[in-house]
């Protein structure tokens, strides 16, 4: 921390314009970057782990010709998307067309800027950090709306229509989970949120929090398109869904995209529930001692890791949900459920129960 | 000239522009980008106002839902446009008339004389700890509590106004009672019968 101070300083002495504007740019330039390219490896290195996990779920191997154990499978995919021809349908609207990953990629890296990593670690500190994520978060459906709309086929458009009222529907859920969140924290600042959890496991916010931790999951799912509720994509109803049009690079922009989402959505439920950075150990006499030297990050990346493994599993696991039955799970059952749990909490709060307020 | 001014001229050039090319674009899924884009460079604006709480609400709420409904709604449609300019020439008058008015009265109300330089001073920066949903939430929940509540209220009278719009007659409506379709066992659906099979001495 003290050598990025020492640079930080250097920079604004180098670069003195605009009152060190371009320099706090430059800066800001930088963490971007730092934090871009480890996230594009994970994405890589996510897929992979995809493709094993599920193929010992299901008695297989899973990739292992490239690289010892495959491990250089990512790569080789993403060679190969580089290289593939971009097709464009004759009666698509070629910018749209092309609009499209770039809004589904640009607001999924665009969040990551809040995400707290370590206690004075991220990108950007704002206030309103939550809110951000949230109004980031829920642009990302243009990139899809969009990518049905302009292909001009069939199948992207029944696959855009189903997301569209699917994201909108589950980012009311969200938003209304996280409320409880907010109102136990008294913050809608993440590093707020995540110091307020400060103190051992049972400070965690899973505890009071316990049903809102499973409906933020479900509703995760959700709006990543991810199996058991990927009918956007759903490709034995509507081929590809959003994606049949799209092949290469504009494809590969999409996946990454997803990927992205999921990483975040983990990160998320972390930071949320699952104390952020803070070791599982604290407030234990002995242990807490004995893994002190462990940076709070890797406890962050090691919760992350879990909840990336648990996408997966439900993905190995549970059959495709019906579309309508998705739509009655959010109006009918989770939405009634995070109301009443806003009640629950308020009186919780009152009644000043348990280490969390 | 400060750097952030330099920013206002640039977010504004977008507001304005985008406004514009939504205006003149005749594709309406391309209009709604540019509506987009401008609410964006609106929200930019904001946030250089130290407005931060009411720029996110503005995406949040325009961009992320509203205008996601308006995609989908013109995603459904199959505008006709030739049926749209056959009466260009006859609602052009009327047309004219209400964007004077609405130009007459923007200026009256928005205009210098309400809002000029010498009657409003710049707003003054704050410091770097000042919380703009911490002064906003102060207002809101104490002096303007009764007003906030009451628009809350209207808010639900309209969810359930349109709701009850939509759901006239509930007899003829088709529904499916997805507990039942849940529940459904295989007894319910499948009926084994044994058949004897003729043995060779019946022939």
């Amino acid at each position: 921390m003290v050598l990025w101070q020492s640079f930080v300083e250097l920079v604004h002495e180098l670069i003195p314009w605009f009152d060190g504007s371009i320099a706090t740019i430059l800066i800001i330039l930088i963490k971007a970057i730092a934090l871009v390219i480890p996230l594009m490896l994970v994405v890589a290195y996510f897929t992979y782990a995809e493709r094993k996990v599920i193929g010992y779920m299901q008695l297989r191997i899973g990739p292992n010709r490239v690289g010892p154990k495959g491990w250089l499978q990512p790569i080789a995919d993403a060679l190969k998307l580089m290289t593939k021809e971009i097709i464009f349908p004759t009666k698509a609207n070629i910018y749209l067309f092309l609009l499209a990953p770039i809004l589904a990629i640009a607001p999924a890296i665009a969040v990551w800027a809040v995400i707290p990593f370590d206690e004075g670690i991220y990108v950007a500190n704002l206030d309103i950090s939550l809110l951000y994520v949230l109004a980031i978060g829920s642009i990302g459906v243009y990139g899809i709306i969009l990518a049905g709309w302009a292909s001009n086929s069939k199948y992207p458009l029944l696959g855009a229509l189903r997301s569209a009222s699917l994201l909108v529907s589950y980012e009311i859920v969200i938003g209304f989970a996280l409320v409880t969140v907010v109102m136990i924290a008294g913050s809608v600042n993440l590093n707020d949120i995540v110091m307020a959890q400060k103190g051992g496991v049972m400070h965690w916010y899973w505890i009071p929090l316990f049903p809102m931790m499973i409906i933020f999951f479900i509703s995760a799912l959700v709006e990543t398109n991810r199996a058991p509720f990927d009918v956007v994509e759903g490709e034995s109803e509507i081929v590809g869904g959003t994606h049949v049009e799209y092949s290469g690079m504009t494809f590969a922009v999409f996946f990454l995209a997803e990927y992205a989402n999921m990483i975040l959505m983990a990160v998320l439920a972390v930071i949320m529930f699952f104390g952020g950075w803070h070791s599982p150990f604290e407030g234990i006499p002995v242990v807490e001692s004995m893994f002190a030297w462990v940076p709070g990050i890797v406890w962050l990346l090691a919760k992350t890791s879990f909840f990336m493994f648990l996408y997966l599993w439900v993905r190995a696991t549970f059959p495709r949900f019906r579309y309508d039955q998705i739509m009655r799970l959010s109006w009918k059952v989770f939405l009634p459920w995070t109301i009443v749990w806003i009640f629950v909490v308020a009186l919780m709060t009152q009644l000043k129960i348990g280490p969390w307020f | 000239m400060t750097f952030d001014q330099i920013l206002f001229y640039v977010f504004s050039f977008w507001f304005i522009a985008s406004s514009l090319a939504m205006i003149f674009s005749r594709n309406a899924a391309k209009a709604v980008l540019f509506l987009i884009l401008s609410f964006f460079s609106a929200a930019s604006i904001w946030i250089l106002l130290e407005a931060e709480f009411l720029a996110i609400t503005l995406i949040l709420v325009y961009v992320g839902a509203v205008m996601v409904l308006f995609l989908f709604v013109i995603k459904m449609l199959n505008i006709d446009k030739s049926t749209l300019r056959a009466k260009f020439t006859g609602y052009l008058p009327l047309g004219l008339l209400v964007a004077a008015i609405i130009i007459v009265e923007m200026t009256l109300v928005l205009g210098g004389n309400q809002f000029g330089l010498d009657i409003v001073t710049a707003p003054a920066r704050h410091a770097a700890d000042y919380s703009n949903i911490t002064v906003l939430a102060m207002q809101l929940y104490t002096v303007y509590v009764y007003p906030f509540e009451l628009a809350a209220v209207l808010l639900l009278i309209a969810i359930i106004a349109s709701i009850t719009l939509v759901q006239r007659n509930e007899l003829n409506r088709k529904k499916q009672s997805i507990s039942e379709q849940v529940n459904v066992q295989a007894k319910d659906r499948v009926r084994l019968v044994s058949i004897t099979t003729p043995s060779k001495e019946d022939k």
